[in-house]
């Protein structure tokens, strides 16, 4: 297992590594001068010189790859071009928004599809079983900033149970905090918890016809018991590999939802900084954004073989 | 692996398939639907109700009627006609979008299967990599760099596209080359491409063609997402995302104008999936066999 954990962690660092500088490529060479970029094509020749210093644009491009690395490991992602403060500063504070909202979303989507992925397999083929199919097919249709934008009309504007947007900060407490991101992970969380429905449904049916369940079974387990002993584990493989791709969608939804919600995280961040051309910021969002994903995958491929041990030694063998 | 009826010289047989098909709930509702919105796409280029891009404050906000079949918006737009251009623009850069992955994918996967060893190694951790970069963080950095357009919805969607096509048609082309009929295709001599072209690209494009409709759903619901945030379709050309994103601002006074061009978008790819579903219902071998049952039932 410790040897499967270090091969999959070289394997990370080469992933980082090669997102981090196909990310520094194109932001940083394709474009041709970034200062320019910056400031627009009407920009004063000293202007754009100052601006090129102050980037370090006269520095080889291998020694700016390289601060930019060495930098990030040590928490600097550099200093905002519009806001004048260090990037890192401005990506924490979103972040408070942002990581909490997709963890909610995270932890509905999960609490909402496996008891109900659950019941649809058990109730296989029985009315359960066959609306639950119904309604994830639809929950996996609807577009998660349209139904934002429904609940917003729903339980914000018609009944006034939430605000229609806008964040209170975690200084007012956890309570009105919590409040503001309800909604929005709610919408973030249904089309994720319908797809998992349907995987954990499917995953607990095939589960369902193993041999080792109806051994169990015959030792004189009832349903429940050979379930949560044997049924849920296995069952739950397929499911976590889901969860991990899911997260990047859900990271990707986040900063689509973070707009309908005018919530103030790392989604509204990105698109100021686009249309203010920092890009500083958005290098070093696109940075976090990437390797969040790759680290998760990372963490999926780790908690997969804990769970199903015969992956690391198939691998290993 | 017996060779898919959809791609048999067979004229009977591929009439047959068809007939099985209106056996199938979901590849009958899910056609019809999906059908019906690329016949509204491919109108849309010859006629509209009304001219959608004409604004007309006199008419703004006005209900369902004769005139307007879903009303029209705050500007006096036609929202039916919108609609139908919606419906162009959404189907066009999912379309592409699938186009690119699978025409990248599909090759790609295929080399990486024929060849195997370091080929197959890097093309699959290529594919990895570009799962890191999800349609939104890609369209964020062409925008970027490249300013806001529909061509960054599809080349952002499109590349996110090519490792789930290579990853499919390597898995499925694995299998067939171990396969009798492609060992004895080797021994009269031809080589890997031609194999390829010939024997294993037959054999697996049900797969595709499965995947292909699961790809261009998301393809839509993607293009929407990026659309409602600036970085898709950009004014005066209507999109469905675009609209949801200008219904927000009159969420309260005009909910219609959120609501018509979300069932757009609910409907057109739930029509996608429920065809998804029926072919590959139909063309899964284990299903195929009990639909086969089910047929000479039926006769």
């Amino acid at each position: 297992m410790i040897i499967y954990s270090l091969r999959r962690f070289a394997s990370l660092c080469v992933t980082l590594a090669a997102a981090s500088l196909f990310i520094f490529s194109v932001m940083e060479i394709l474009p041709g001068d970034p200062a320019q970029l910056i400031l627009g094509i009407n920009a004063q020749t000293d202007t754009l010189a100052a601006l090129r210093e102050q980037l370090g644009l006269n520095l080889p491009l291998v020694t700016r790859y390289w601060h930019w690395i060495v930098g990030m490991l040590q928490g600097d992602f550099g200093v905002s071009y519009t806001y004048s403060v260090p990037v890192t500063e401005l990506i924490g504070e979103r972040l408070t928004i942002s990581l909490p909202l997709a963890l909610m979303a995270l932890a509905l989507s999960t609490l909402i599809a496996l008891p109900l992925g659950i019941l649809a397999a058990s109730t296989h083929g029985r009315w359960p079983d066959v609306s639950l199919i119904g309604a994830t097919q639809i929950g996996i249709a609807i577009p998660n900033f349209w139904f934002a934008m429904l609940l917003v009309l729903v339980f914000a504007v018609t009944l006034h149970w939430f605000p229609s947007g806008g964040f209170p900060g975690w200084s007012e407490g956890a309570g009105p905090a919590l409040k503001a991101l309800l909604l929005p992970a709610i919408a973030l969380a249904l089309p994720q918890a319908s797809i998992l429905v349907r995987i954990m449904r499917s995953s607990m049916l095939e589960v369902l016809h193993e041999d080792y369940m109806r051994t169990a079974r015959a030792k004189g387990l009832n349903l429940r018991q050979t379930l949560a002993r044997h049924g849920l584990r296995n069952a739950l493989i397929p499911v976590i590999t889901i969860m991990g791709l899911q997260f990047s969608f859900l990271l990707a939804g986040t900063v689509i939802i973070e707009n309908v919600f005018s919530l103030p995280g790392l989604g509204r961040l990105v698109f100021q900084a686009i249309n203010q051309r920092d890009l500083i910021t958005v290098k070093a969002i696109i940075m976090l954004l990437v390797a969040t994903v790759i680290f998760v995958n990372f963490l999926v491929d780790i908690t997969y073989a804990l769970i199903d041990p015969r992956l690391h030694r198939r691998q290993m063998s | 692996m017996t060779r898919p009826h959809l791609f048999s010289t067979d004229a009977h047989k591929y009439r047959s398939f068809l007939a099985k098909g209106m056996h199938s709930p979901s590849f009958v509702i899910g056609g019809i639907i999906t059908l019906f919105f690329i016949a509204m796409a491919l109108t849309s280029f010859v006629w509209t109700p009304h001219d959608a891009l004409s604004v007309n404050i006199a008419e703004r906000l006005k209900p369902i009627s004769a005139s307007h079949w879903l009303g029209t918006d705050h500007y006096g737009h036609d929202l039916f006609s919108m609609i139908m251009l919606g419906a162009r623009n959404s189907i066009a850069v999912a379309l592409v979008a699938v186009g690119i992955g699978a025409g990248l994918g599909v090759p790609l996967g295929s080399w990486a299967a024929a060849k195997g060893g370091w080929l197959d190694e890097a093309i699959m951790r290529m594919g990895d990599f570009i799962f890191a970069f999800p349609a939104i963080i890609s369209a964020i950095m062409i925008t970027a760099l490249a300013g806001p357009g529909a061509i960054n919805a599809i080349v952002a969607i499109g590349i996110f596209n090519i490792p789930v096509f290579a990853r499919l048609a390597r898995g499925a082309a694995l299998s067939l080359w171990t396969r009798e009929f492609i060992l004895a295709a080797r021994l009269s001599g031809k080589g890997s491409v031609r194999i390829t072209i010939e024997h294993i690209l037959p054999n697996i494009a049900n797969l595709l063609i499965v995947q292909g409709t699961i790809q261009f759903s998301l393809g839509i619901l993607a293009e929407a997402g990026l659309s409602y945030v600036g970085l898709g379709t950009q004014p005066p050309m209507p999109s469905w995302g675009k609209m949801l994103a200008e219904a927000q601002t009159w969420l309260m006074m005009a909910p219609q104008l959120a609501i018509i061009p979300g069932m757009a978008i609910i409907l057109t790819v739930l029509g996608l999936n429920l065809l998804g579903d029926g072919l590959r219902d139909m063309l899964d071998p284990k299903v195929r066999s009990s639909l086969d049952i089910g047929g000479s039932k039926a006769s």
